[in-house]
């Protein structure tokens, strides 16, 4: 399903300034980032400066203000986590991948994100890609997590 | 559906469905919080559902997903009732055995039974695990009766009848003097008389006022109102809509962390079950209250759980806080007077207008009253959600509900109340899960965050780890904060790489205790707890650093070597393939080396190394 347009992202937002974040928000989750060109008609259509708009969706996490990888690995940094080895954990995809957290591989498959928790804390350490959670993971588990995940994505391309 | 625009809908309504029910032979009720969602619980009911439906049982045995059971580690996870059976480890494949067995012949799976890791017993029903048994579970034990999605389920169990009570029977300033004499406390971390914050809200000038619920809940290690408003949303919605008739608000407002999906999702099917069903929107059962909720959600700020800060947050703006020199409850969002409750709060708020202040009061210690949900996790051997009346000793919590340290492992510390808590050693365990009890001892009680951490931890890391997380976390605004975090964060860094001095220790609690004084909001006034707490009480780690460059724990990264064992090493070659550095050298049948140029210990090849060959020093 292609994503929504901006235009019905507005759609019964326009001139209300309140909503900057609400829509910032869903074009977050449909784009995977906050481009300038969004940026000014989000500002043009809430009524909104374009300065502000853009303190907004740089304070906040949840946006990225530039394109993430394909696969975004999120790996849990929260206490309970980082006391069973999260910092393994980020070491391995770093390692791995080659990339600090918040790059994007040279391929543009990969992103890792570090998060400050993902409310599973019981089944630390975390990770999540795509959206998709891990428990108790392990370096080795991870490195396996990102080899298959390569594997899916060069073999689709292969087959375009 | 049946819309229920008067109290006798509403009961007729109730009556039905528990007519309904009775016509149920068993339930299989299935964990679906997002604990179990990791531990794919979904494929488990799918297959289970399959296998009523093959077996012809679909219609007389009812499958409930619902909300966190609390006991993470052990999902996915199911209770059969009757008989309250607990299950765990489930996979797809036991389906068929599940319904052959226990449904139809009434006899027990035992491989898919709890074994209690302390006695090494298996254990049937859920009411025996030791896990369960020492907690008191008013808030939690209510996610497992209604499956999330279902307004039908909590009207079934008696929902919406404090709403009722509340809009018929009790005047708002009864509810308010209700929830006052009750000793409500705020759940989020604060630690405010509810009561309190009702009646100056209540009393507050304007017409215009909003009733809102924090669940934005940053605090890393805490995540149990995730599990409430996930598992319930229509108890938080019920709480919400007796706090504002309380105050004379027409609008509330969810606020919820975008890193739960699945709450961010229950929530809005609930508000909007709730508007269908008549029980949100123009006068509420026939009533003159009139009230609706909106669901923002959060943008990944820690600060943001600060109540001003939330509120600009809300407004569309940035989430800075501002000076409280007028509160929330007068000038709040959009400047209006404003109720901030955090998401247990308002959870606790229907049951204490049902069964009374004095039931409420009757529970927990004497200036903190009730239950409290703990998050317990680290280094223990049950993790999960926990459940207590407050005054309970971290020693309860600890041993007879967590069961003692993980692998063995003695625990040394505590950490409670998230980035604005404290460490506590193990003997001060004997202190009551308190609101004042903690904060005398340099920590706090906080959102409910329980770290448990054992002796592989060291505690000037922990102290670097918060400071990271709050210079990461602070809004920048004021100075104190700002600064103060950054040259703390400097001082602990240069002790865990080995460059600290003797004078470095006074000078972290003097700028400690000065961010503490002139901070603006509660992120910056307590960001020198994890410090100050980890200084009184393990002050001898801090010394070892500095006077003998040494890790105890064998966790700062400049002090430590990694160095291969000959006499271990079985030359399997597991550790080389797995070090992203390529520091490992050796080849088959031949004893493996570390190339210290190249090692960067990240420690990977120690976590994989399955003979114990890897030692740090």
């Amino acid at each position: 399903m292609p994503p929504p347009t901006l235009d019905s992202i507005l759609e019964e937002r326009r001139s209300q300034p309140q909503q900057l974040i609400e829509v910032l928000q869903d074009v977050q989750e449909h784009y995977g980032y906050i481009s300038e060109e969004s940026m000014k008609t989000v500002s043009n259509e809430l009524g909104v400066l374009l300065m502000d708009v853009y303190s907004v969706a740089s304070f906040y996490k949840a946006f990225a203000l530039k394109p993430r990888g394909k696969n975004v690995i999120r790996i849990c940094t929260g206490t309970a986590c980082h006391v069973r080895g999260a910092k393994l954990i980020l070491n391995q995809a770093v390692g791995q991948l080659g990339i600090k957290p918040s790059e994007v591989s040279d391929d543009g498959l990969f992103t890792i994100e570090h998060v400050n928790c993902l409310g599973a804390c019981a089944l630390g350490p975390v990770v999540t890609d795509n959206g998709h959670y891990h428990d108790h993971m392990s370096p080795g588990k991870l490195r396996k997590l990102i080899k298959s995940l390569y594997k899916a994505d060069t073999e689709e391309i292969s087959n375009d | 559906m049946t819309k229920t625009k008067t109290i006798k809908s509403l009961e007729a309504l109730r009556k039905k469905l528990l007519k309904d029910r009775k016509k149920i032979q068993s339930t299989l009720i299935m964990c679906g919080g997002t604990g179990c969602q990791a531990s794919h619980c979904q494929e488990v009911v799918d297959a289970v559902k399959n296998e009523l439906f093959e077996q012809g049982l679909a219609k007389s045995v009812c499958v409930r997903t619902t909300g966190c059971h609390g006991f993470c580690e052990q999902g996915p996870l199911m209770v059969i009732e009757p008989g309250n059976i607990f299950y765990c480890h489930i996979s797809p494949d036991d389906a068929h055995e599940i319904v052959t067995k226990t449904i139809r012949e009434g006899e027990v799976v035992e491989h898919l039974l709890y074994t209690d890791p302390v006695s090494g017993k298996q254990v049937q029903t859920e009411l025996e695990i030791p896990f369960y048994r020492a907690q008191e579970r008013h808030l939690l034990a209510q996610n497992r009766l209604v499956d999330p999605c279902s307004i039908e389920d909590y009207i079934a169990i008696g929902g919406y009848s404090a709403l009722v009570k509340t809009l018929f029977e009790i005047a708002p300033e009864s509810v308010v003097r209700e929830i006052k004499d009750s000793g409500l406390r705020g759940r989020g971390g604060g630690g405010f008389p509810t009561g309190r914050k009702w009646a100056a809200c209540r009393e507050a000038p304007g017409d215009e006022k909003y009733v809102i619920c924090n669940a934005d809940e940053g605090d890393p290690g805490a995540y149990m109102d995730r599990c409430v408003l996930e598992g319930n949303p229509h108890l938080v919605i019920e709480g919400m809509m007796i706090g504002a008739w309380a105050i004379g608000a027409r609008q509330g407002y969810v606020y919820v962390r975008n890193e739960y999906p699945l709450a961010v999702k229950n929530t809005r099917v609930a508000i909007q079950q709730a508007r269908e069903f008549g029980l949100l929107g123009d006068n509420i059962l026939g009533s003159s209250f009139s009230f609706d909720i909106d669901i923002a959600r959060g943008g990944g700020a820690f600060v943001c759980g600060e109540s001003t800060a939330l509120m600009s947050s809300l407004e569309g703006k940035v989430g800075e806080p501002r000076p409280k020199d007028l509160h929330t409850v007068v000038d709040g969002l959009w400047h209006k007077p404003t109720t901030l409750n955090n998401v247990e709060t308002w959870a606790n708020v229907p049951s204490i207008i049902l069964n009374g202040s004095s039931w409420f009061a009757s529970k927990g210690s004497k200036g903190s009253k009730g239950t409290k949900i703990l998050a317990l996790t680290g280094h223990i051997k049950n993790t999960g959600l926990v459940e207590v009346a407050m005054g309970t000793t971290i020693n309860t919590v600890v041993f007879d509900i967590g069961g003692g340290g993980s692998n063995g492992n003695s625990i040394k510390a505590v950490q409670t109340g998230g980035p604005s808590g404290g460490c506590l050693p193990a003997d001060k365990f004997d202190l009551p899960v308190d609101f004042d009890e903690l904060a005398k001892a340099g920590s706090m009680v906080g959102s409910g965050g329980m770290v448990v951490m054992g002796e592989e931890t060291c505690m000037v890391d922990v102290a670097k780890y918060f400071l990271t997380f709050l210079q990461d976390e602070s809004c920048g605004k004021c100075v104190p904060c700002r600064m103060g975090i950054d040259r703390m964060l400097e001082i602990v860094t240069d002790i865990t790489e080995g460059n600290g001095t003797p004078q470095q220790i006074s000078l972290l609690e003097e700028l400690g205790s000065t961010v503490s004084e002139t901070a603006l909001c509660g992120l910056g006034k307590t960001a020198a707890n994890p410090v100050l707490s980890t200084l009184r009480y393990f002050r001898e780690e801090y010394e070892k650093h500095i006077s003998e460059k040494k890790c105890p724990a064998g966790v700062c990264q400049a002090l430590i070597t990694y160095t291969i064992d000959p006499e271990k090493c079985t030359c399997c070659g597991i550790c080389k393939r797995a070090c992203p550095h390529k520091a490992i050298i050796g080849k088959k049948k031949q004893v493996h080396a570390i190339n210290l140029d190249l090692c960067q210990k990240c420690g990977i090849c120690r976590s994989e190394c399955e003979f114990d060959a890897i030692q740090v020093k």
